[in-house]
């Protein structure tokens, strides 16, 4: 059956972002951590940027943050978001290190400061992608 | 005193990021001239492509120079589809030639890179060509024509990038849409004496604040334009460019800076670059000899008015936070403090990416711009804050 509404675009699911994926569809937040070091990072990547050790694994964090900037899209670059506009997006620092790009759930950005705490909530988006969110906490 | 607003910040002593290079960059000063600049008119020109506007600004820059083209030995391309065809259209047999990405960072890199290139004797004479027909063919900046890690919160463009940046200057130094404004303002006055610029009507703050939204917190007004258009510029040694017609202007610093640990998000960081263009700052004034004091003009890469902010902090024309307060009331126009982008800028002449900026320093450094002319320019800087940052500092010669 074709769909008719504008499509949002989805991730690309490939052999290093699948555990990133797997674990968000669970619930779970998780980041690229080196086996051999234990540099965390996002997104992953095929070597550890600190000792490019290939023996990387995803690890559940806890998903606790804090807003470090926010924009409001008022322009549609894909038609699949055009009936949100205008949606914001946040730049989220993890408790556990690495920098991710996400949405605000629960409450307007300027009800905020920069450096308020946030946590992770998640979005099913398709039977397969389930988008990790933020909502303030408290 | 509005110079007082630009006494250098910092001492120096401050760590910077990653591992200090030997700068080897001292034995190119002074060594390599731009000697011809060429441009062709900016706008929407469905009716040629690439390669007819390439050839266009390259006809100009010869003919500016009055060097005969076969005398040509090194091609450098940017956003031009095949540097091979560009070669063939122009009638070239060089023994240097690269080509580079059509991303906005490259003007300098390109410029630095040719430097290097003439100085070790890989070619006598370059030419660097750099064409846009965003314009006619409707390029975006965003969504579908480029793929990202962050596509499915809804996160595009290096517009929301740098929307970000500036959200979060706003929140960590109370910087302000009226002092960003100041930035579109005097770049716009340069338009409007520059009769080659796109955008020839004036704006007021109050039109700043009243644009629409685009992502927030920026507006129409903070954007670049997309055009279309070539640029050209030809370089040799500094011994060869004293046989060329026109006044040489001399490459006297170069400084250069990476930032690559959140490339995912592109042309977004987190300090607004501010460690990179202090080591930029660094390696170029170091190498000229000069300061932020000495600079009679600046030309700045202004993709977005946030990044001229962020470049008047990173090469210590203010410390960091403060160069909301050193914009406003005219610092930028002509006649100010610090004359910037005196063509218009990419927000109000021509989207060149800062290839345009390039030739406007080197057409004031010769006296020719007219109504727009900074008297007495001896020292002209240009800089690029991106995650390739880079700085040039001309000179007559």
């Amino acid at each position: 059956m074709k769909d008719t509404m504008p499509t949002r675009p989805l991730p690309r699911i490939d052999a290093v972002s699948r555990g990133f994926w797997e674990n968000a569809r669970a619930g779970r937040l998780s980041v690229q951590r080196c086996e051999e070091c234990g540099h965390r990072h996002f997104p992953g990547g095929p070597v550890c940027p600190r000792c490019l050790s290939s023996r990387q694994g995803w690890e559940i964090v806890s998903g606790r943050g804090t807003l470090l900037s926010w924009v409001r899209f008022h322009r549609a670059y894909w038609e699949g978001f055009r009936a949100e506009l205008p949606y914001v997006v946040i730049l989220v620092g993890l408790e556990e290190g690495p920098l991710l790009i996400s949405n605000l759930v629960g409450a307007e950005p300027e009800t905020m400061r920069i450096g308020d705490a946030v946590e992770a909530v998640f979005e099913p988006l398709t039977d397969e992608v389930t988008l990790p969110k933020f909502r303030p906490r408290e | 005193m509005e110079t007082d607003k630009r006494s250098r910040a910092g001492d120096g002593s401050r760590p910077r990021t990653g591992v200090r290079p030997m700068h080897e960059y001292h034995r190119l000063k002074d060594k390599i001239a731009i000697v011809g600049v060429g441009n062709t008119a900016y706008g929407n020109f469905p009716d040629t492509d690439d390669y007819g506007l390439g050839a266009e600004a390259f006809r100009r820059a010869v003919e500016d120079c009055g060097l005969p083209k076969e005398h040509i030995d090194g091609l450098l391309v940017c956003r031009i589809p095949y540097y091979a065809r560009m070669g063939e259209i122009l009638g070239l047999a060089p023994r240097w030639t690269v080509p580079l990405p059509p991303h906005g960072r490259m003007s300098a890199m390109a410029i630095i890179e040719a430097a290097a290139a003439l100085e070790a004797g890989l070619c006598n004479y370059a030419a660097l060509i750099y064409a846009n027909i965003g314009r006619s063919r409707r390029v975006n900046y965003g969504g579908e024509e480029s793929p990202g890690v962050w596509d499915a919160w809804g996160f595009t463009s290096p517009g929301a990038a740098h929307a970000m940046m500036f959200q979060r200057h706003m929140a960590l130094f109370g910087t302000t849409t009226r002092q960003l404004a100041e930035v579109s303002v005097a770049i716009r006055h340069h338009a409007c004496l520059n009769p080659d610029a796109v955008m020839k009507q004036p704006i007021t703050i109050e039109d700043h604040e009243a644009a629409r939204p685009i992502t927030e917190p920026l507006r129409l007004l903070d954007y670049c334009l997309i055009n279309d258009g070539a640029v050209c510029l030809i370089l040799t040694t500094r011994e060869r460019a004293a046989d060329l017609q026109k006044r040489p202007v001399l490459i006297s610093g170069v400084g250069a800076r990476e930032a690559y640990r959140t490339a995912s998000i592109s042309n977004f960081d987190l300090n607004f670059w501010y460690d990179e263009l202090r080591d930029v700052a660094d390696q170029a004034y170091g190498m000229a000899g000069v300061g932020p004091s000495d600079i009679d003009a600046l030309m700045c890469y202004d993709n977005f008015s946030p990044t001229v902010l962020f470049s008047l902090e990173g090469l210590g024309f203010c410390q960091q936070g403060e160069a909301g307060g050193l914009v406003e009331g005219g610092t930028l126009k002509i006649g100010g403090a610090l004359p910037t982008n005196t063509d218009g800028g990419h927000l109000s002449n021509s989207y060149m990416q800062g290839w345009a900026l390039n030739v406007e320093a080197v057409r004031q450094l010769r006296g020719e711009c007219g109504e727009r002319q900074v008297q007495g320019a001896e020292v002209v800087q240009f800089v690029a804050a991106t995650p390739c940052s880079r700085s040039i500092i001309y000179t007559p010669g």
